[in-house]
């Protein structure tokens, strides 16, 4: 029997799920390279987008869709992966929902243009923003058209399974490539992670969740022992899905929520939200002024890059309400 | 999915202000929709006759109803769907009676908001699931909560009935306020005649347990079963020995300023508020006791035939069960000394009302005799309505009881120093009560100078030889429009009633919401003065406002009648709207777990879950809003139901 095929995309992608791929134990690797045939994957070596296209529909066993969609060539790929795949799978939280590209969503495309290449101090680029067609020495250019709005894959065309994270945790790859390669691929819609938040793993001892004081994880060196939330710093593993095997909170950093929403929730942003609410000076609430309300949550820096650093484009938000001119 | 939808024109409330027929026909092109109706008054018989001979003869699976609110006829409706055979939580309401046609007189804005909340109750509707509602048994015994004439009128009336009843009280005796009062008005009976036979009665009623020097510590569960934790504190006399016979007080050496007394009078450390306390039984006060303060003394110990003194008592915790509970705590009096112009605490001869209830009072420390600090008695005496009260910078409400009680106090001087010259000074006289009226007039014709006008500030500092030695009343008189000086010999401050200091503590603890002022929220100001928004929990006397003792009564004894209506029934209806979390999402992160206002979520440690106890439940929703991993479901209010009912408006 020949091997199945595989393939790996990239679409708006800081390649980083790429390297976790790499990073998986040899043994791992090694058994699986053994056992697939990867007809795409231009990171690894020289793949052209023909290579792709060639392939017959319906040929390619799995293909790893990594990255968000955030310009046409983005949506391309997502559509020719689709067509020749017999399952899609999106690898990695901005393929799942949007992940870092999908803040974008906070403006629109002339916003994010204006900002990146216009008033970001850092930026040299001489007050030119990117062309669609512009002329180099005679020769016409055109580049891929970025997006007003940035989608996650199954925004885009219909996906079969989700493998958050970011990266995506090496365990679950080696789930997902291990269920390929033995033909044993979990019902479709299947998320790999746990069912549960990252609470259900963590092994810190957690008591009451009142607090009132919250802190930057660089403000204090937190108890390695004791819930993180507990001290006040915003992990935001509880609206988080598991699965991770928590790598963060063990080096006593907060989960970011790179592995996005639990199953039954709409919104990962909105649930953390509404639970740090609900405990935020819990003690004294029947005291707290609209004032000292205001107060207390804004100790939340950032709240948008918190609460949706992962998730914004797969909310319930979506995007910045777009004003007609 | 066959949904009936009626529209109700409530008379011509709804009728004038939404197009009918508009709403019906849109409402008829909505799917799932097989049916559109609309009636005069759909809460009518034949309004919900039309309902229930459509779900028989239409076979409809779905009900909605657009018209007034939930709160209104939700339950009627439900039981219409009931009768015929559908569950009744299959309805959904559109309330376009409140929310539309009473906000609006503009047709066209009143129709379109209507269509968006009509569409929203089809799509909800449509992923409403079958409930059922529990049934539970109520335990025969009821709480009550503070021993002043409020919870001693409330604990006679359901003892009578044949109720049990547990009265807490956290002084020694029980009696309150009205016990301190001299005469009452306006009838001018003594307070101590009316009310003794009562608080005796109280202590020797066979379905009346006393617990006085008792506070509750702990409350949890639910209407019908709330599980009651009491902490009495130990008085350091064994109450079945003690006899009564007083030689202990009579033989400690320790005098502290009595409670009782306002501070006016003394008593030992080992006492009874007054003589006439229910229970009568010595009570050691730790704080003042040379025993427990130095370590040496004992001398009542000694003394007591019936060897009754224990100095090893223990605080004890009692557990209880009862099915309704009545807070009955009251009030406290406005502290006159935050007013600094009006002197009291630092000029003499400047009293509070309540300090002058006792002077005057023939069992109080003067023995009835009003006298000045000197020993002599006041020939003029200045009484300052309102200190407190109707007071921007204190509370704006009226007290209720201050009008009438300085005119007491105005009669009650001219009966004991007839030559006297009596002031009162006030903003308005409020004498609306049986008999008020007539008092006022009686009080006017005992030669009391009536003067409009919020006394200002009270002084020593003498402008001319008239004011040589008094205290001068300083105040604007509005009749007159003059600003005026009144030297007298004695102020009394009319000290407005306020919530006790410790009422936001017992509102947590009871789980009851307190108004602006910080007195207890009955459920609606008008119908229902008792009943609070938990089921099984009523308020009585002034915990829940100022109200003087004839309303105290008709308030506690309408506590009563509530309390054992619900007790006679037998049974409470549990409504399914429950929060339930699921095994399979919780994390077991406890954020939930300090959060239900009912205390209903506890934490499986086994299963590192956290679970709800459905009956301690009230389906506030708290916890689901703040689950993080939605593990937290409210039966009847899912996500999803509520995100179709945005969708509609939104549509
Ligand atoms: C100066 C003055 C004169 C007045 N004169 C008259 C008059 O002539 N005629 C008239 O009709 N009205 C008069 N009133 C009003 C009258 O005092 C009240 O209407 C009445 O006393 C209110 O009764 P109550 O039982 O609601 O409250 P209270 O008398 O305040 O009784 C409350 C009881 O609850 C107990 N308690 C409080 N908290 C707790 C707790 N947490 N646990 C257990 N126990 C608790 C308290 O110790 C107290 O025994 C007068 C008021 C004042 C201030
Ligand atoms: S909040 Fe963070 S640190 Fe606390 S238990 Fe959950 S994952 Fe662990
Ligand atoms: S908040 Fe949700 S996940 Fe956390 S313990 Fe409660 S039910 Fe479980
Ligand atoms: S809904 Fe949740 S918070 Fe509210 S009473 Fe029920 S268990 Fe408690």
């Amino acid at each position: 029997m020949e091997n199945p095929k595989i393939a790996i995309v990239l679409g708006a992608t800081c390649a980083g799920c790429d390297y976790s791929l790499l990073d998986l134990p040899p043994e791992v690797l090694l058994d699986v390279l053994g056992k697939v045939e990867i007809v795409y994957w231009p990171t690894a070596t020289d793949f052209k987008l023909e290579d792709l296209k060639a392939v017959p529909d319906g040929e390619i066993a799995l293909t790893l869709y990594e990255g968000a969609v955030n310009n046409e060539e983005n949506e391309e790929l997502a559509r020719i992966s689709r067509q020749k795949s017999q399952n899609l799978l999106a690898f990695g939280a901005c393929s799942c929902f949007g992940g870092l590209p999908g803040l974008a969503n906070v403006t629109t495309r002339e916003g994010l243009f204006r900002q990146a290449y216009l008033d970001a101090p850092s930026n040299e680029s001489n007050g030119v923003t990117p062309l669609r067609v512009s002329t180099v020495d005679g020769h016409e250019l055109t580049i891929p058209d970025t997006f007003d709005t940035v989608r996650a894959l199954h925004q885009v065309v219909p996906v079969d399974y989700y493998l958050p994270g970011c990266p995506p945790p090496l365990d679950l790859i080696g789930e997902a490539l291990t269920a390929l390669v033995t033909g044993d691929l979990p019902p479709k819609g299947h998320v790999f992670g746990s069912s549960k938040s990252l609470c259900d793993e963590c092994d810190r001892r957690k008591e009451s969740k009142s607090i009132h004081e919250l802190h930057g994880i660089h403000e204090l060196i937190p108890d390695e022992e004791k819930c993180l939330l507990e001290q006040g710093i915003l992990c935001l593993g509880p609206a988080t899905r598991g699965g991770c095997g928590y790598p963060c909170v063990k080096m006593n950093l907060r989960c970011w929520g790179c592995m996005g929403p639990t199953p039954e929730s709409i919104d990962q942003g909105a649930n953390m939200l509404s639970a740090l609410a609900s405990v935020l000076g819990l003690d004294r609430e029947t005291d707290l002024t609209d004032e000292a309300i205001e107060v207390l949550m804004k100790q939340v820096k950032d709240p948008l890059g918190f609460f949706y650093r992962f998730t914004m484009p797969t909310s319930l938000l979506k995007r910045a309400v777009r004003r007609n001119q | 999915m066959r949904i009936g939808f009626y529209i109700c024109h409530c008379g011509i409330n709804i009728a004038n202000t939404v197009d009918i027929e508009e709403v019906m026909k849109f409402a008829s092109q909505l799917d799932g929709v097989v049916v559109a109706k609309d009636y005069r008054y759909m809460c009518s018989d034949p309004g919900q006759d039309l309902i229930e001979e459509d779900i028989k003869s239409l076979n409809l699976t779905r009900v909605v109803v657009a018209a007034c609110s939930p709160r209104m006829h939700e339950s009627t409706f439900r039981a219409a769907c009931e009768e015929a055979g559908l569950n009744p939580y299959l309805f959904q309401m559109a309330n376009i009676r409140e929310m539309v046609s009473w906000t609006t007189d503009d047709k066209e804005a009143g129709t379109e908001k209507a269509k968006r909340l009509v569409a929203a109750a089809i799509r909800r509707v449509v992923l409403h699931e079958p409930l059922e509602a529990r049934r539970e048994s109520v335990a025969q015994a009821v709480l009550v909560v503070g021993g002043g004439i409020a919870g001693i009128e409330a604990s006679l009336r359901l003892a009578d009935s044949g109720k049990k009843v547990y009265l807490v009280e956290r002084e020694p005796s029980i009696g309150g306020h009205m016990a301190q009062l001299d005469k009452t008005f306006p009838t001018l009976d003594c307070s101590a005649c009316i009310l003794t036979p009562k608080m005796v009665e109280v202590g020797s009623h066979e379905n009346i347990e006393l617990l006085a020097y008792s506070e509750v510590k702990d409350v949890s569960g639910h209407v019908g079963d709330f599980r009651i934790k009491i902490t009495k504190k130990p008085g350091y006399v064994n109450a079945s020995k003690c006899v009564g016979c007083g030689v202990c007080t009579e033989k400690c050496p320790v005098k502290v300023p009595s409670e009782f007394d306002m501070g006016l009078g003394v008593r030992k450390a080992i006492y009874v508020p007054f003589p006439q306390a229910v229970p009568l039984l010595y009570t050691i006060d730790r704080d003042s006791c040379w025993y427990f303060q130095k370590g040496t003394c004992r001398i009542c110990e000694r003394f007591c035939d019936v060897g009754a003194v224990d100095f090893d008592q223990k605080e004890e915790i009692i557990e209880i069960q009862v099915g309704a509970i009545i807070v009955a705590t009251g009030y406290d009096v406005f502290d006159a000394s935050k007013i600094t112009p009006l002197g009291y605490g630092h000029l003499d001869n400047v009293i509070t009302s309540l300090e002058f209830e006792r002077i005057i009072n023939s069992s109080g420390p003067s023995g009835g005799e009003i006298s000045l600090k000197d020993g002599t008695a006041p020939t003029s005496v200045a009484i300052l309505h309102c200190v407190g009260s109707r007071d921007e910078n204190w509370n704006r409400y009226c007290s209720r009881v201050c009008c009438m009680y300085s005119m007491k106090f105005a009669h009650l001087v001219r009966e004991r120093i007839p030559e006297a010259k009596i002031y009162e000074l006030y903003i308005d006289i409020r004498a609306a009560g049986k008999g008020y009226e007539e008092f006022y007039n009686r009080v006017l014709d005992e030669d009391v100078t009536f003067i409009r006008g919020r006394g200002a500030q009270v002084t020593r500092l003498a402008t001319n030889s008239e004011e040589e030695g008094k205290l001068v009343v300083v105040c604007e008189d509005t009749l007159l429009g003059i600003p005026r000086r009144i030297p007298v010999d004695m102020v009394i401050l009319s000290v407005g009633l306020e919530p006790q200091k410790d009422a936001a503590g017992v509102a947590r603890m009871f789980k009851l919401s307190c108004s602006d002022e910080g007195f207890f929220l009955e459920k609606h100001p008008k119908l229902a003065p008792v009943a609070t928004a938990t089921p099984g929990l009523y308020l009585a006397g002034a915990c829940q406002g100022p109200k003087d003792i004839p309303d105290v009564v008709a308030h506690a004894s309408a506590a009563a009648a509530e309390a054992m209506a619900m007790l006679d029934r037998g049974y409470v209806v549990l409504e399914p709207e429950k929060a339930v979390i699921s095994e399979e999402t919780c994390s077991g992160c406890r954020i939930c777990l300090d959060l239900c206002p009912f205390d209903a979520i506890n934490f499986d440690e086994e299963q590192n879950i956290a679970v709800v106890e459905e009956v301690g439940c009230d389906g506030c929703g708290v916890c689901v809003s703040a689950c993080p991993s939605s593990a937290i479901v409210l039966r009847g209010y899912t996500d999803e139901e509520i995100l179709a009912e945005v969708e509609g408006v939104l549509a």
